[in-house]
This record gives structure tokens, sequence and C-alpha cells, in this order.
């Protein structure tokens, strides 16, 4: 193994700048003649604005500016816009009610924003936006996502009838009715999927600096993907133009989605800090984080089950319906729809599946991605219906899951829902998990428990989940209006050490590390002569960024195809350099060597003659320095089983988790410690969402989940250690063998806790979050 | 506007500040000092712990006024010389952390909890501590791993 290359738990490069409190997270960084500013939010789920009084506002001591939507729109600023099409049952593309950064006649959630205050002090700004006086006519609001189409409901857009987004069906309708008619039995289940919010610990921020003599706006964001802000800012916002508009994500406090998305305050930041000729910050509260991050998942569905007399499943039905919020957020559209449907295989054999998801608006804030975003919904929805069929049928959750399985030899899959997996051993990853898990003594220790008055359950979950986004022409059928290719740029120096540029963005993911660990490995560079550069449009070539577990599988190989050009260049120079022909060059260990020969020379050698080519191959560039693109073959397909062991105390209804095993397929891992390190923090998200997370709104649509007070985040003392192990599988699309492991466990956990606790309490279904109210009722229930 | 004196990091530093001025903004604003983060506004994520004349406190939770005369200690002024203190260390080489944000207040705390229960730690012992900090990255299991570590190393 090369030291410190792939398959090494190497210590993080950007852990050292963290630990000493030397990060450069967006409101650490300060700017010459800084302003703050601060965001007037409407008190009102729903109401039209008759009038806006900003005087006493802007005589307010500090303030520099008041704005509102008046101003934004005479600027032909925005709107906001939604970037992938989803065709409804009437042929119709989703409908797309406008959606101004700055509120224009009407507000549609609490926390929409009304204006804006520019002062000289952020105190100073939040004292004057209290003085700025709306009128509002109030509106009846509609939150609950079951009734939102409902006939008489409240309608929040006139483009927008019922409530209604869009119905997207997809399957053959026919052929299931007729599958389900003839099955041996049908298994049904109602289910919610709960809404989140994401919390990432470092609130979105945004600082805007206009440079008069450049007319360049540099605009540091909280971003996972700055390439995308720029474009989409530029492009559809008209902030400004590409090649004037730099946007920089410098360190960023976790993202798990909420921070992909293009957000009012970041389009007014970056606007208004030309318009007042100074620079602008604004960095948001946790409450404000609450109220106007894009929130996740919140669906009710029926999910149903065709099965056969020994437990195959013949066709699957699911009716789903999904709540985007008042407003469709930047890729709100596809999460209910392609990132969900298409999951809805899961690791099965059934042939015939039918869904449609209607998908409404509500007076609540827009719903977007939220780490697995569509898989964790598809996932939980399905694995808790086998659990319920394993019920029906008399069988053991394992046994019917075995019996469904893809078989190993059926690979590459090709689903009746669109995505084709690429490789896949969900037997092995069963057996590997049950003998973690301690299966097979289960009931010995729920005996135990029992003597102890405690209820103890067991739970599986195998999931599969499509990440490694994307293939551009298979999403821009779908209807996005992006590629999701990447980008890297690898870049020696003439004292031999490197830069790497990627498309990617980290934001806890490690790719400083990770990308280096690839580099070191395909050139021999050492490991501490290699540095990775994300997160400033100034700095790296065009990328997509960082979500759907994507950064390794796409962004990672993008790297290694620029490394195999370094390679291919450096053997001409080498072969020059030695007197050999380039045909009898080799690679390895960083030397450029004669094949049966002990001549050779050193990459760092190499990249010296490149920049000083006194004595170079005629015609060839000089510099050593390679840009690559790639642009995957297909999604990658993680996938595995997790095994949830819960003890339930029936008196008080709190549920501990007494074990938690994993095992998981990601490919191959480049860094076993920080693979290990997502997993486990993606089944504590997961964890959170079973058992702790709801989001709640009133039914006149005030927050009532608006602080950490309110909003239960899973903390050290709720949660287990966990036992990890994996079944790797190759996918033989992907040239580095990887897949992606960041969602994985936020995907599979939520089936696996509630698969638990319904065996322990020995009850058919308890939605989530089963805090213990819940479990208390449910237990009192069944009892 | 009052004056606050106070003694950071080893360096005595005064400022006039407004007196609704929280000791996190006087940290991080007056004094530059953005290791220290604001993850919330009610005193629960604990990504601003510091110390206060040896105690562990939120300090988006304290007026600066109130820190006048005190001893505070930032994660700024854990590492000497160069070198990391043994719980930084110990949070680097058992990956308990990703994002980086919440890292500061676990690590402060993770002093704290060593302060006051000494160097072998048990792991419900150290999830109990850490109720009052947040991490949205690691799921914990290594951030406990670290403080265990760290306290061990402490004691050796």
């Amino acid at each position: 193994m090369v030291e410190n290359g792939i398959g090494a738990s190497v210590r993080r490069k950007e852990d050292n700048r963290f630990l000493i409190g030397k990060g450069n997270y967006t409101d650490d960084i300060n700017v010459a003649g800084q302003s703050y500013a601060c965001f007037v939010r409407s008190p009102h789920a729903h109401a039209t604005i008759n009038s806006i009084d900003t005087t006493a506002a802007s005589a307010s001591l500090g303030v520099i500016a008041v704005f509102t939507g008046d101003e934004l729109a005479a600027d032909g600023i925005g709107p906001l816009i939604c970037g992938v099409t989803v065709t409804s049952d009437d042929g119709e593309p989703h409908r797309a009610p406008l959606h101004p950064a700055l509120a224009q006649g009407k507000v549609n959630y609490v926390g929409d924003h009304v204006a804006v205050v520019i002062a000289e002090t952020y105190a100073q700004a939040r004292d004057a936006a209290e003085k700025v006086d709306v009128d509002y006519g109030l509106l009846a609001a509609v939150t609950d996502t079951g009734s939102a189409a409902d006939e008489g409901q409240p309608q929040i857009h006139e483009v927008a009838p019922n409530n209604m987004c869009f119905n997207w069906p997809f399957g053959d309708k026919d052929a299931v009715e007729t599958a389900f008619a003839a099955a041996h039995k049908i298994s049904r289940l109602e289910l919610v999927n709960n809404r989140m919010v994401t919390n990432p610990m470092e609130p979105r921020a945004a600082l805007g600096d206009y440079n008069e003599g450049t007319e360049e706006i540099t605009l540091y964001l909280t971003t996972q993907n700055p390439h995308v802000h720029r474009l989409v800012l530029s492009a559809f916002n008209q902030l400004a133009p590409e090649h004037k508009l730099r946007i920089v994500g410098p360190d960023v406090g976790g993202g798990f989605g909420a921070k992909i998305f293009v957000y009012a305050e970041e389009l007014v930041v970056g606007w208004a800090c030309r318009k007042v000729k100074r620079p602008v910050k604004w960095t948001s509260d946790r409450t404000e984080a609450f109220l106007s991050d894009a929130h996740g998942r919140d669906h009710v569905a029926t999910a149903e089950m065709a099965l056969d007399e020994n437990g195959k499943f013949l066709a699957m039905r699911v009716m789903t319906q999904a709540n985007l919020g008042a407003y469709l957020s930047t890729f709100s559209t596809m999460v209910p729809s392609y990132l969900y449907a298409f999951l809805l295989a899961g690791q099965y054999t059934t042939p015939l599946i039918y869904s449609e998801v209607k998908a409404v608006f509500t007076n609540t804030a827009p719903v977007d991605a939220c780490r697995g975003a569509g898989r964790p919904e598809a996932t939980y929805l399905l694995e808790r219906l086998v659990d319920v069929a394993a019920a029906d049928m008399g069988l053991d959750p394992g046994e019917i899951r075995r019996r469904n399985f893809i078989p190993l030899d059926a690979f590459p899959y090709q689903t009746p829902v669109v995505q084709c997996y690429d490789s896949g051993d969900y037997e092995t990853a069963l057996d590997k998990a049950l003998l973690l898990a301690n299966y097979a003594g289960f009931s010995a220790r729920a005996a135990e428990a029992k003597g102890r008055g405690k209820l103890r359950g067991i739970g599986l979950s195998s999931y599969v989940e499509a990440c490694g986004i994307a293939p551009s022409a298979a999403v821009g059928q779908l209807g996005a209006g992006v590629g999701l290719w990447e980008s890297a740029q690898v870049r020696f120096n003439p004292t031999g050490n490197v830069q790497v540029f990627t498309g990617t963005h980290s934001h806890g993911q490690g790719h400083e590390t990770t990308f280096a660990q690839l580099v070191t490995e395909q050139l021999g560079v050492p490991f501490e002569n290699i540095e990775v550069i994300h997160g400033d449009t100034a700095k790296t070539q065009f990328g997509m960024g960082t979500y759907g577990s994507r950064s390794l599988a796409v962004g990672g190989v993008a790297i290694a195809k620029a490394c195999e050009k370094l390679i291919a260049k450096g053997k001409k120079i080498a072969a020059h350099a030695l007197e050999a022909a380039e045909g009898d060059i080799e690679f390895g260990n960083g030397n450029f060597s004669v094949a049966g020969t002990d001549k050779a020379m050193n990459i760092a050698e190499v990249a010296f003659n490149a920049y000083v080519p006194h004595s170079y191959p005629e015609g060839l560039e000089p510099g050593f320095d390679e840009n690559a693109f790639f642009d995957p073959l297909n999604f990658s397909f993680p996938a595995g089983t997790h095994v949830c062991e819960v003890e339930v105390d029936p008196e008080t209804g709190v549920v501990e988790i007494v074990k938690y095993s994993a095992v998981d397929d990601f490919g191959k891992l480049v860094n076993p410690m920080i693979v290990e390190g997502q997993v486990h923090g993606g089944v504590v998200h997961g964890i959170g969402q079973a058992l702790l997370e709801g989001c709640r709104y009133d039914s006149e649509g005030q927050l009532i989940t608006a602080s950490y007070m309110d909003y239960a985040m899973p903390r050290a003392d709720n949660v287990p250690s966990f036992d990890v192990d994996y079944a790797p599988t190759n996918p033989p699309h992907n040239p580095l063998g990887v897949k992606g492991c960041g969602e994985a466990g936020a995907i599979a956990a939520p089936p696996a806790v509630i698969n638990a606790i319904v065996n322990a309490l020995g009850v058919k279904h308890i939605d989530m979050p089963a805090t213990p109210e819940n479990v208390w009722r449910a237990a009192q229930a069944a009892a | 506007m009052p004056t606050v004196t106070m003694n950071v990091n080893g360096n005595s530093v005064s400022a006039e500040v407004e007196s609704r001025t929280l000791l996190v903004q006087f940290l991080r604003e007056s004094l530059r000092l953005t290791g220290t983060h604001i993850g919330c506004d009610t005193s629960q994520c604990g990504a601003c712990v510091v110390h206060v004349d040896g105690k562990s406190i939120k300090s988006c939770t304290m007026l600066a006024v109130m820190a006048d005369g005190c001893d505070v200690a930032t994660i700024e002024g854990l590492a000497s010389e160069g070198k990391m203190h043994s719980m930084q260390q110990a949070f680097m080489d058992n990956h308990g952390l990703q994002c980086g944000f919440c890292t500061p207040g676990m690590v402060m705390s993770a002093l704290d909890i060593v302060k006051r229960n000494g160097h072998k730690l048990d792991e419900a012992t150290v999830r109990k501590e850490l109720e009052g900090n947040i991490c949205r990255c690691t799921g914990y299991h290594n951030i406990v791993k670290s403080i265990q570590a760290g306290a061990k190393a402490m004691g050796d």
C-alpha cells in the first residue's frame, strides 16, 4: 500500500485549523467598512401586504438603507427559481409561482422576507427592523400536508389551483392493479414521513463586497456549491454577469442539503452591497434558520404490497402527498419525484411498481433536499411495508427480505422504476449484519429484558440508494436545468508540490484529506506536498459542488483523470530527458523509468523540466498542469443492512437504542476512518428523525418548533456507539470503484429504528418521531 | 459606553462595549477571536463554550460587562508553542470532528468534563456531560472516544 494512499485511515489535513480555532467560516470574515443586514420577516403565515412604512426605520440610529421588494423589482433582480421541471399528469409542467426575494404584495409563510434594513451595526439593524411598519391583511392559512389540496382550503397561489404543484404518476397502473387482483395477500400501511429542519450547526450567512473599480461583487456564502450559486444568481436572478461575480464558500459548518439552495437573503445581500456601496453582512440566528432554511421530508403516504403465497413481492402501489412549502426552493421538485419514486424498488425484485405523487403548496417554509433527499422517504416507506408484509405472512423480517432480494448474479439489475443498479451483494450484507447484531441471540435478550419490565425489539432495514449524482444526459431528460458532471485540475508547481482544484465543496466530509490520498496513490507525490483547493469561483474551474454523496464518486474520478493526463504527458517529458522511446517509459511510485533499465526520474523532476523546458520534447506545451471533467455513466448504488435493537420502558415510553449495527456496501474505501465517521453521523441524523425531530406548524401557520428548546436535536446521551462493517462490491462503471457514503445512515436508520420499536411493542405501526409520549400511548393501546 | 477589561488567553484586553454586548460578540467582533462560534440563541448548542475564571460557560449567555476583571480562556489559547493540547490532539487522532463548527465548544467542554470527573471517563459519563453540546456531523461516537482518550492523555 502507498503510504497515506487509498485504504489508509490518514488523519485529516483540515483538522488542525478547526482545532486551534482558526477555521474560516463566513461569519468569521470581516471586510473593512462592513455594514450589517437584518431582515424584516412576516409574522403571519398568509397575508396581503397593504402598505410598508419605512420612515421610522430609516431615521433610526445607524441606518444606512431600508429596502423592500419595490426597490429589488425596480432593479430587475430575481425572482428565485426552481431548477428541475416535473411534468404533471395533465401534460403541463409543474405549477411554479412567482418567488420574489422580498415580498411583492403578499406573504406566504412565517419568516417570509418583507424588507431588509442595513445599518452600521447588527444591533442597530435589528432595532430598526422592528420599526418597519407593515400593514397586513390576514388570510386563512393551510399547513397540513394531507389536506392541503382538499376542496375549500385557502388558496395560496393563483397559478396553482387547489394548492397543487404537480400530480406525477409513474408506472403501469393497470398491470399493478391486475397483479393486486390476483395476489395471495395484500399488505397495506399508511404512514407519515415527518418534516425535519436540516440544522447544520453553522447558521447560514452571506457577506457581499462590491468593488466599484472592477465592478465585481464578491459574495462570501455558506454554500455547498459555489459555482451553482454563481450560475443561478447570474443567469436567473440578474445579480451580475458570471465573470463579475465571485462566490467564496470558505469553511462551511455542515450542509446536509440546506446550503445547496439559492436563498433570498443571499441574493438581497449581493444586490444591496452594490446599492449602498458598502460591504454588507448577514448572519442568520437559529430561529431565522428554523423559519427560513429549506426544510426536509414531510410526506403522507399509503403503501401497498401484493404478495404470493411464498411471500414474494408481486407488485407495489404507493400514493404519496408531499409538502413543498410556500414556494419552490432550488431543487425542490425533484426530491419527492425522481429521488423518491425511482428508489421504490429497494433491494427487491418486485416486478411492478406504481407510484403517484401529489406535491402541494402550504403556508410553510419551502421544502427541499435534506440529507438523503427523497431516498430516506422511499426507504422508510418500503422497509416499513416489508415488515408489515412479513408480519402478515408470518415470516421473519430477515427471511422475507432474503426471499425477495435481487440475487448477486442479476447485476447490473434493471428495476421497473428507471434505475439500473450497478452492483450489490444484498444477502452477504444481511448475513454480516445479522451476525454483527447477534440476531440469533435476540430472543434470549428480549426474555431477559422482560424480566426487568422492559420491552426489547429488533428491527432491520435493507436499503439501497442512488448517489454519485449524476449522469448529465439522464438528469437532463428528467427536466434538470444543469449537468451533473464534476471537474478537477491537478497542478504541479515548479518545485514539485501539487495543488488540486476540485469543483466539489467540503463542509465536513474531509475532501482535503481523501482527495490528497487519491493523488498520492496515483502520482506518488508525498501526502504532505498536496493541497486540495475548493470553494472559490476565482480559484477553481466551474464545478457542480457537493450533495447526493457525489464528491468522491464523481469529483474523485475527475481528479484521477487529470492525474492520468499528467502521467501521459510526463512520459513524453521523461522519454526525452532519459533518451528513450515514449513507449518504453513506465510510471510507478512517483517515478518515470525506462523499462528494463535503472534509468529513472521522479515526477517532481519532470514537473521542473516542464516549467524550465530548456531541453524538452519538440512541439510539447510547457507546464505540468492538467484539468479533467467526469460525467458518470450511471448513478452509484450504495446499499446495506442496518440492525437496530431497542429497549422500551412501557411505563415512560422512553426508547433506548441498546445496539446499532451497520453493514454497508460503499465500494472501495479511500479513508476508512472518514467513511466510518460519515456512517455514524448519518445514522444519528436518521435516529433523530425516528425518535426526536419533528418540525411542527400550528393550524394558523405559526412555527412552534423554532429553537433548540422546542425542536429536539439528537444529543450524545440519546444515541449509542455503533458497530460498523462493510460488504463491498465493485461498481463496474465507476473508474475508482467507489460509491459514496454521506447519506446512507440517514436513509437506513429511520426504518431500522421504527421496525425495532414496532417489534418491541407488538403493534403494526407507530409514526415518527417516536417520542416518549407517542410510544407510551402506543404501548398503552397495545397492552 | 462601559469599558471592560479582562484577561483573555493570558493577554490583558480593554475595550468600550455597548452594555448589551454578549461575551461571545466581544470575543468574536472586538477581539477577532473567531474560534468561538455562535450556533443558536438559546444556550442549547454549546458552540460558544469558553472558560471564565476556570469555569465552563456559554459565552452567548453572559454579557461582556459581566466578565469584567475575569480570566477568559478560549480555544485559541489552548495550544502552546505550536503544539496542540492533548485534548485537541485526541480529537484529531480519533476523528472527533467533521465540519469543525461545534468543535471549539466541544473541546472546551471536554476540558471542563475532565476537570470535574477526572481522567478515567466511562462512555455514559461523557455522553451525559455532553448534553449541552450539539453536533450534527459526527453522531457523537468519535467525540466520546476523543474525550475519553484526551482525558487519559492529560492524566499520563
